[in-house]
């Protein structure tokens, strides 16, 4: 049916993608009405190739050479396009300008900017305002790269780890861990009291974010007090009436929790940390591009 | 007096539930074993943590009996004393006992006031998985360097243009604007490198030649008259009025210095100009311009004219007179001189035996090569002319008399000199005396033969110095060895030897560098080899410079093996001085063919 549909004139076509695709396939932002963007993006960046083949820019090409003032406008509109991303998403909509759209266009079109903006620069460089734009559009457009991998790969290994766990349930099994140690804390000494207190008392979601990107269980003081407390019971026989054998054995059951808790903690902060250099940065690149275009202007 | 405890619990809506004990006596214990009158459900609090114990004085005494302190009213002690009609706030762990006097009984009023463990505390759970907390927010982090770019990269600059403003030459330091530098300067303007002001003068106006000519007054040569050079532009083609029309609406003149001097292209010399620049006038410039004498001149590989060289055509006026002949036309010169190139340049004759027998003292080859007797001048550029003295002496000896072995030379250059030497040399001499005319014997009567010798050797010697204007007539008539070079010609006043001119440049227009074509050998340029006049023109042509360089973009007529790209400037140059066009470095790199660097040093120490 999809063939058919590409026979239908451009805009049929469009209107008729939701009801076209009724395979139940789920069609991700990638390969969009099958790569559509890659295409234009690729035919986009050889027209480029070529063009700088072909013009004869003297002495050499540079930013500043009529062909250079054509590619620097092309890339600077299609960074404020790109930008308007994070506008168009506030809004789904579906459609020929779909949300599903807008993000594969973003994506195809981001990448056919490292050939624009390369090209706009004459392989020229320096240490200065100029490259220092470039500079971060290459940042910006690695990082989202980046996000684009950890979209494809994280998400299917997240779900692996929560076993259908949503967070609320993941806090809800912690708590009622919490609540049962503390109750058969009570009689413990001193000692193994404040051990397991430790473990009530740690926030589940302390630590920077290297600890979450790697997911470290070394400042774990639940781990910590399980074994402090085996350690004690280890040379004991199990007779059955040693509270700190409860207690060891809800401080393991916590412990399976918080490993899968950490695990998930971390997954998602590989699929989210992209984002923390990508928005600011893109920001950056704006007011880098102002002071670029501007400078040009100025200094003229 | 009794203890009256509240256990103070709260709903999930935070309604209060209490729970009162009574406990008589005057002694309670506080802890977290289930044998104490205050039992605190609190892993940070010890079994048996403290006593309350009531005295006299209506008040009750908090001992630690355990080590560990209790907070009393805020303060961490092991034992305090609460007056019950004041009261007072003690803290155990995450509990609070509130001790206050009612009547007969102190009442206890006990409240957890911490949540049991950190994920039990009631949290917003939106966000709490996401980095949110760990990091600075996308939109804090996005203003704060947006902000701080636009303030280091577009304000600094800005405010280092308007406080530099007017100042001649800026202090030697960081300038903020020098950030906006698009690439480094050529070396002639590396000095400029921080002052961008010097020919940024005004914002948002583009560089005019008034900063150009500030520094540049004395050596920016006009090409031509401008009403000429203004009429003399093609008519732009559609490109060409798209630019315009961008330009003009962008504030940029056209026309100006920096269109053809681009600068901020990277260090070294600075790019040389487009050969567009030369060839919008002068490709069709007979359309324009119609009394022009100069011929149409595009693109070398494929539009150039045939070389113009300035030719010697009469060199007997006060000034050689020269005239600019193409090379087409087969132009003969008339320098002055007899001198065959190919005889003296053959392998096999008398000459080149010659040379073979002065290897020694003059350090030639088999044959006579160009070298032996054209000399370069310092620079490498060009050849000397042929000096007589040096280059021709060697073998065209002037040598005519040798006393005590000191050879005596006739004087080139002054014929009057070497007649008035001839002369002088036969009337200060006698012939040779015949070897039996001398000693001192006697001459005897009858010896005839001996008279007869004596009589005509008196005869000769009486006739001797006349010979003097027979040796002169020699060396000047035909056969004679002035006359061997040069045109003679007799007037009254004596006899006249035509000057000889020897242009070192032909090519005043252009400029030819022999340095550039070390990896050539003479003959293929100069067919010197095959030339029996003197009048022959020896220089290359069109098609045979043609036969390495092409033109700007490669354009050529025949196929070029090593093609050398040749834009106009390489040989010409547009402020014109005399002096060498303008080469940047990368351009000399570019050269095929070019010598290897050992040999290019070889060359300069020779």
């Amino acid at each position: 049916m999809a063939t058919q549909a590409s026979n239908i004139p451009k805009k049929r076509a469009a209107q008729q993608t939701s009801r076209v695709r009724s395979d139940g396939k789920h069609e991700g932002f990638l390969r969009h009405r099958k790569f559509l963007w890659l295409k234009i993006s690729i035919i986009l960046s050889l027209i480029m190739i070529v063009s700088y083949a072909m013009v004869d820019v003297q002495p050499r090409h540079n930013g500043g050479s009529w062909y250079g003032y054509i590619l620097g406008t092309i890339g600077v509109v299609l960074i404020l396009w790109l930008t308007m991303l994070g506008v168009r998403k506030r809004a789904m909509t579906n459609g020929a300008w779909s949300l599903k759209a807008w993000t594969s266009a973003h994506v195809y079109l981001g990448l056919s900017l490292v050939v624009i903006g390369t090209l706009h620069t004459g392989f020229q460089f320096g240490i200065n305002v100029h490259t220092l734009a470039y500079a971060i559009m290459m940042i910006v457009i690695a990082s989202g790269i980046f996000g684009i991998v950890v979209y494809t790969i994280i998400p299917r290994a997240m779900s692996a780890n929560r076993d259908e766990m949503t967070e609320s349930e993941m806090l809800a099994g912690l708590r009622s861990a919490d609540r049962q140690l503390h109750e058969a804390a009570q009689p413990l000494s001193q000692r193994f009291a404040e051990l397991v207190r430790a473990s009530l008392e740690q926030n589940p979601f302390s630590g920077g974010l290297m600890r979450r990107l790697s997911g470290s269980s070394s400042h774990c003081l639940t781990r910590r007090a399980r074994d402090e407390i085996r350690g004690e019971t280890g040379y004991r026989p199990n007779l059955g009436d040693d509270p700190l054998e409860k207690i060891d054995a809800l401080l393991t059951r916590k412990e399976a929790l918080l490993a899968r808790f950490r695990q998930h903690l971390r997954l998602k902060a590989w699929l989210e940390v992209w984002l923390y250099v990508h928005v600011p940065l893109t920001f950056a690149l704006i007011a880098a591009l102002t002071a670029h275009v501007v400078s040009v202007f100025f200094y003229w | 007096m009794s203890f009256v405890i509240r256990q103070v619990s709260r709903t999930s809506d935070g309604r209060e539930i209490v729970r009162p004990t009574n406990s008589s006596g005057r002694s309670i214990s506080v802890g977290r074993d289930a044998g104490c009158e205050v039992q605190l459900a609190d892993l940070a609090v010890e079994l048996r943590h403290a006593s309350i114990e009531l005295n006299d004085q209506n008040q009750v005494i908090v001992l630690s009996t355990c080590g560990l302190g209790f907070a009393s009213n805020g303060r961490v002690t092991s034992r305090a004393e609460i007056d019950l009609r004041n009261g007072g706030e003690l803290r155990f762990g995450s509990h609070r006992l509130t001790i206050a006097g009612g009547g007969e009984s102190v009442i206890i009023t006990v409240e957890r006031v911490e949540a049991l463990s950190d994920s039990s505390v009631d949290r917003d759970e939106n966000g709490l998985f996401t980095l949110q907390r760990v990091l600075l927010s996308r939109r804090t982090g996005a203003w704060a360097l947006l902000i701080a770019v636009l303030a280091i990269f577009l304000a600094w600059p800005i405010y280092t243009f308007e406080t530099m403003q007017g100042v001649k030459k800026r202090p030697i330091a960081f300038h903020a604007d020098s950030m906006w530098s698009t690439g480094p300067m050529s070396s002639a303007h590396k000095s400029l490198a921080t002052n961008c002001q010097a020919c940024h003068t005004q914002e948002f106006v583009a560089v005019t030649d008034t900063s150009c000519l500030s520094c540049h007054s004395k050596d920016a040569h006009k090409h031509a008259d401008p009403a000429r050079i203004a009429r003399s532009k093609e008519a732009p083609d559609l490109f060409g009025r798209v630019g315009g029309f961008f330009k003009a609406s962008f504030n940029v003149p056209e026309g100006r210095c920096v269109e053809c001097h681009t600068e901020h292209e990277g260090a070294g010399k600075m790019q040389p100009t487009a050969q567009k620049f030369c060839t919008d006038c002068h490709a069709s410039l007979d359309t324009r311009l119609t009394d022009t004498k100069l011929p149409n001149a595009g693109d070398f590989g494929t539009a150039h004219p045939q070389f113009r060289p300035a030719i010697v055509t009469d060199p007997t006026t006060a000034k050689p007179t020269l005239l600019r002949v193409s090379l087409d036309s087969k132009p003969r010169e008339d320098n002055g001189l007899k001198f065959p190139h190919a005889v003296h340049l053959s392998k096999t004759n008398g000459i080149a035996r010659m040379a073979q027998t002065m290897k020694a003292e003059t350090g030639f080859g088999d044959a006579l090569a160009c070298k032996d007797c054209h000399t370069k001048t310092a620079d490498g550029t060009r050849f000397k002319p042929v000096e007589m003295e040096q280059d021709c002496q060697m073998c065209h000896s002037l040598g005519f008399d040798n006393v005590g072995g000191t050879i005596r030379t006739l004087r080139h250059g002054e014929p009057l000199q070497v007649a008035a030497d001839l002369r002088a040399y036969y009337r200060s001499t006698t012939p040779a005396r015949p070897i039996n005319l001398g000693g001192m014997v006697r001459r005897r009567p009858g010896n005839y033969a001996m008279a007869e010798t004596a009589q005509d050797y008196a005869i000769g010697a009486r006739a001797w110095p006349a010979r003097g204007e027979s040796a002169v007539r020699s060396v000047f008539a035909q056969g004679g060895a002035c006359y061997d070079c040069h045109v003679i010609s007799q007037t009254p006043a004596g006899w006249n030897v035509r000057k000889v001119v020897q242009p070192v440049r032909y090519m005043n227009k252009g400029w030819f560098d022999h340095n550039a074509h070390k990896t050539e050998t003479c003959q293929s340029c100069h067919g010197a080899e095959s030339s029996n006049l003197a009048s022959d023109v020896l220089l290359p042509d069109l098609k045979s410079c043609r036969t390495c360089h092409v033109g700007e973009g490669g354009a050529t007529l025949h196929s070029v093996k090593k093609p050398v790209e040749s834009s106009c400037a390489m040989c010409h140059e547009y402020h014109v001085d005399g002096g060498a066009p303008w080469r940047t470095d990368l351009q000399l790199r570019k050269q095929k063919d070019r010598p290897k660097r050992a040999d290019q040093i070889a060359m300069r120490i020779k």
